[in-house]
């Protein structure tokens, strides 16, 4: 069925599809009408969720802990501030390898306020044992959420599928919606997570752990995630066989395979650079567009390969480590160091604070790299 | 198979926590009406049963946190202070 949604309105589609128990809710511009639209179809009795108001985003992690340690199916979004309110939980949730899922409209933080998108609030997750999907369309949005409950099942640890604030949250596009019974197949049966409660062997969670215990817990998060690339690519495969949807890799390629100069971007603004790659490749100049749909795990294998090939990299980042710089060029660096490739990277940030991209904006970065 | 990080139920998994004690809950079993709310309330399930339905506490794992005093109806549990040393 064909619908024309919002990149919102597609996540709480993909949160009905995938029949989701427990969703806490608390507004914060630009996720509200994600929540709003689930409220909508749980007030209709379209879908059988406890939809639970909270009075703090801090809260609304932690009633989706507990909903998992219950072993429902658990939903909440947020952006910015929000984000970093639920912060102390958002590390809770994967320390306990609980398989929640949140949707993050990604969202400058403040201070100076500011409602539109980049990527900085999205990135705080990194370090924190979650795995992080981005999507750049309203499909990829409503496909991603689906996706993304059985990612967190098979790893046991939260998933957070982020998208761009106003750019892909409030523009409305053709999305294709899969049928029911599609997703309930793709889905599978209801098992209950091994981090649920069981009252038949009861355990206390939020224990202490000495120093001896401590390490292996982290390198068991540290492992699961190192190998998700794996796992995700599968979940893809299984998705497509059930659906038909299309399926992207952790990396979507355009145009890479004889680029000379390759950019590797994040998020919706990835159209501007493919758009703008296809003029320059009118004019007879090699570029490519590689769109990263994922941070953790992150993309090592592509990513060295695509640079292999590659003259010059270019790495667009939407965020910054303040001081320091763009956070995925730092990655991308780190990989291409680490497997011997000596391509050179430029790292350029934009968009911050949503300031605005262009085709034009993206076809002189291309210039530049290719050195012309 | 991950290790999930949590706890089982054992007794005396942190050691003879009755160290950590100030006050000492002391109950005077004339007052005591056998209602168990001592029992419930206790958080660290130190509070046994005797064969006569009288709460027993067990001290070697009291903390003393005076939950059990605070909710007895009769006032029959007192808070006493720990002598030092």
């Amino acid at each position: 069925m064909r619908e024309f949604l919002t990149g919102n309105y597609a996540a709480a589609y993909g949160v009905k599809l995938s029949r989701v128990e427990v969703v806490s809710a608390y507004p914060i511009t630009p996720q509200t009408s994600v929540i709003e639209k689930i409220s909508e179809f749980v007030e209709k009795g379209e879908l059988k969720a406890k939809l639970i108001r909270v009075e703090s985003e801090h809260s609304a992690m932690a009633a989706v802990i507990g909903a998992a340690f219950s072993g429902a199916r658990a939903y909440t979004a947020t952006s910015a501030q929000g984000l970093l309110y639920m912060y102390e939980m958002i590390w809770w949730a994967a320390g306990s390898r609980l398989p929640v899922v949140a949707g993050i409209v990604t969202r400058a933080i403040a201070p100076p306020w500011s409602i539109w998108t980049d990527h900085s609030d999205f990135m705080t997750l990194r370090d924190a044992g979650w795995a992080m999907l981005f999507a750049s369309s309203a499909q990829e949005v409503l496909d991603m959420t689906i996706q993304a409950f059985k990612l967190a099942k098979e790893l046991m640890l939260p998933v957070a599928v982020g998208w761009d604030a106003f750019i892909t949250s409030h523009t409305a596009e053709p999305v294709e919606v899969p049928p029911q019974e599609q997703v309930d197949y793709f889905l599978g049966e209801k098992k209950k997570s091994p981090a649920a409660v069981d009252f038949e062997n009861p355990f206390a969670h939020g224990a202490l752990a000495f120093p001896k215990d401590y390490p292996k817990f982290r390198e068991d998060i540290h492992r699961t995630l190192k190998a998700a690339g794996e796992v995700y690519s599968n979940i893809e495969r299984r998705y497509y066989e059930a659906t038909g949807r299309e399926r992207y890799g952790l990396v979507e390629e355009v145009f890479c395979e004889d680029a000379d100069a390759v950019m590797f971007i994040m998020g919706a603004a990835a159209g501007d650079a493919i758009h703008a790659a296809g003029e320059l490749r009118r004019k007879g100049l090699h570029v490519g567009v590689a769109r990263i749909r994922s941070i953790r795990p992150f993309p090592r294998n592509e990513v060295e390969k695509i640079a292999r090939r590659a003259s010059k990299v270019i790495v667009f980042d939407r965020s910054y480590s303040l001081g320091f710089g763009g956070v995925l060029a730092t990655e991308v660096r780190s990989v291409l160091h680490e497997e011997g490739v000596d391509t050179p990277v430029i790292s350029v940030t934009g968009g911050l604070g949503g300031s605005d991209l262009s085709p034009e904006y993206f076809e002189k970065i291309f210039l530049k790299g290719l050195g012309v | 198979m991950v290790e999930l990080p949590v706890a089982r139920p054992s007794v005396g998994a942190a050691g003879k926590t009755g160290n950590w004690r100030l006050f000492k809950p002391s109950i005077d079993y004339r007052k005591c009406i056998k209602c168990l709310l001592c029992w419930m309330y206790c958080p660290d399930g130190v509070i046994s049963l005797s064969g006569k339905g009288l709460p027993v506490i067990d001290y070697e794992y009291c903390k003393g946190c005076g939950i059990c005093a605070e909710e007895c109806p009769v006032k029959a549990i007192e808070m006493v202070k720990e002598v030092e040393g």
